[in-house]
């Protein structure tokens, strides 16, 4: 028999976050193992295999750079500007859009096995990284066509990804909660995306949006926040200031605080409805 | 190998104290966030409570091999699921010790698009053991589904007997605290079910404590040595399997 045995006792009443927190690290082995998966099946049978995650950005980017480049006036290059935004914008669309979806496909798994609840979406904003590193590609491209300079600020970018990570998991799990009780949350989330990307400076210049309600649409949006440091370190070359990186901090790791507080809680629940 | 049940541990596997499960069943189903907004905020919302499991207390010892017996809907698959930790209970306490295998379905969460090696892995990560563990299991594994050189093949080439061997040998790998038995095997061709129960058999020595789940009465009073009769979410008898068989047998003539 196994040498370390574990005491499952449901009286003991440790918080469920933290609870989780040490299944997650138990289970760590089943998330590497699920991005490989997700990484393996996505890419097999398409011809152009991972290709299509750099091609993806690379066409938005260039149909909207025919539609909008003459519209707004832009310091440096149009096409530079929005592939920035579209690749921060695509990674935190695609992780919580796939992150609902695997609560769906895996309600069948939690009815049979005990796993960790949030395994699935830990798994898809695993994913999401891998991806992200992939559009990088296409981005360069773009940078070294537009002859767009890249300064020392870069080193800031993988914190930048960091904070979108950390604010897609939270969110992603709070998404995940509400959709095992109201199913419907599926269907309405792409009109959520949808506007969310309308309403944040992604395809246009933010200027536009300044004095939008005495700048309060701006300012309370956490997305433009942190798109605004991915862009900032990537195509602006600066530096921000340390309000705005706490703030996107702040933003973040809050979002995933709530999201992992809520989710774990509402966890012990989800066999009843599913 | 020890046979005897002198020389198996005395210990308890796991225990339930006064289970009781509870489904809540709204009235109607309401589909969206608006319509129950509406009508929590009207006081329409009532809601039908089924108990699955009633007060359930059963304790089983380690090494045991313990039967269940119930009719449909008699609360055989709640029970379990509780005891998979699937499902929290509503209300008691439930104590295990140990890992828990439950082999409900084979193959669940397998991948058409990953070869049989991808699967090994992620069937095992499933299970909770690491990719180290499932390394050095992995030979074994392959040699005992007899799949051959479709181990690097993708899943969605194999034949169904080739798929259940594979999620059966996998689940199998290694020898759990305690494993739930669902259902009566039925993979592959005679001579992979006589291997399985080879297996099964090989578990018992080991020292596994088996939950069985059956309608065959005749399966749970040759295989076990207690067993527990439930009815409608309540726990009828437990003790002696022969016992308990022959109360079920009543209950359902």
């Amino acid at each position: 028999m196994s040498t370390n045995t574990q005491i499952y006792d449901s009286s003991i009443n440790e918080s469920p976050a933290i609870e989780e927190i040490k299944d997650v690290l138990k289970y760590k082995d089943l998330i590497i193992q699920l991005v490989r998966r997700d990484i393996i099946s996505r890419y097999k049978r398409s011809f152009l295999g991972i290709m299509w995650t750099m091609l993806n950005p690379l066409g938005t980017m260039i149909v909207m750079s025919i539609v909008f480049s003459r519209l707004f006036a832009m310091r440096g290059a149009y096409p530079a500007f929005i592939i920035t935004n579209l690749v921060a914008f695509t990674f935190f669309s695609q992780t919580t859009t796939a992150a609902l979806g695997s609560m769906l496909w895996g309600s069948d798994l939690f009815q049979r096995i005990y796993l960790p609840r949030t395994a699935f979406v830990l798994s898809t904003i695993g994913t999401g990284i891998v991806n992200i590193l992939f559009s990088l590609v296409p981005l360069i491209i773009i940078y070294v066509f537009t002859k767009t300079p890249v300064k020392e600020t870069i080193i800031l970018l993988p914190i930048a990804i960091l904070f979108i990570a950390a604010f897609a998991l939270g969110f992603s799990l709070i998404l995940s909660a509400v959709v095992v009780f109201f199913p419907d949350v599926a269907e309405m989330y792409p009109i959520l995306l949808n506007a969310w990307m309308y309403l944040t400076p992604i395809i246009y210049p933010e200027e536009m949006l300044a004095d939008v309600l005495g700048g309060w649409l701006l300012r309370l949006n956490p997305l433009y926040r942190l798109i605004r440091l991915f862009r900032l370190v990537t195509f602006d070359g600066a530096y921000p200031t340390m309000q705005e990186f706490l703030f996107a901090m702040a933003f973040s790791f809050g979002t995933l605080i709530i999201g992992w507080v809520f989710f774990t809680k509402q966890a012990k629940k989800f066999a009843y409805y599913v | 190998m020890s046979k005897t049940l002198t020389t198996l541990p005395k210990e308890t596997a796991f225990f339930l104290e006064d289970v009781s499960v509870s489904y809540r069943i709204p009235d109607e189903k309401i589909p969206s966030i608006k319509e129950y907004a509406i009508r929590r905020l009207q006081g329409k919302i009532e809601y039908n409570s089924f108990l699955a499991l009633d007060k359930i207390s059963i304790s089983v010892r380690e090494g045991e091999i313990f039967g269940i017996l119930g009719r449909n809907g008699a609360g055989k698959s709640t029970l379990l699921k509780v005891l998979a930790r699937v499902l929290y209970p509503t209300e008691g306490r439930v104590w295990i010790k140990g890992q828990v295998y439950p082999l409900l379905q084979l193959g669940a969460g397998f991948h058409p698009e990953l070869t049989g090696i991808e699967n090994v892995y992620l069937n095992g990560t499933l299970l909770g053991h690491s990719r180290q563990e499932i390394k050095e299991k992995l030979p074994a594994i392959a040699d005992f589904a007899e799949i051959g050189d479709f181990i690097n093949a993708p899943l969605r080439t194999y034949s169904s007997g080739m798929m259940a061997r594979l999620g059966f040998s996998v689940a199998t790998a290694w020898v759990p605290d305690i494993l739930i038995l669902d259902e009566i095997l039925s993979v592959g061709d005679a001579a992979f079910v006589q291997k399985c129960s080879n297996r099964m058999q090989g578990f018992r020595e080991s020292g596994a404590t088996v939950l069985l789940v059956s309608h065959s009465v005749d399966m749970v009073s040759s295989l076990c040595q207690r067993a527990a009769l439930l009815d409608h979410g309540k726990l009828v008898a437990v003790g002696d399997a022969s016992e308990v068989s022959k109360q079920y047998r009543e209950m359902i003539f």
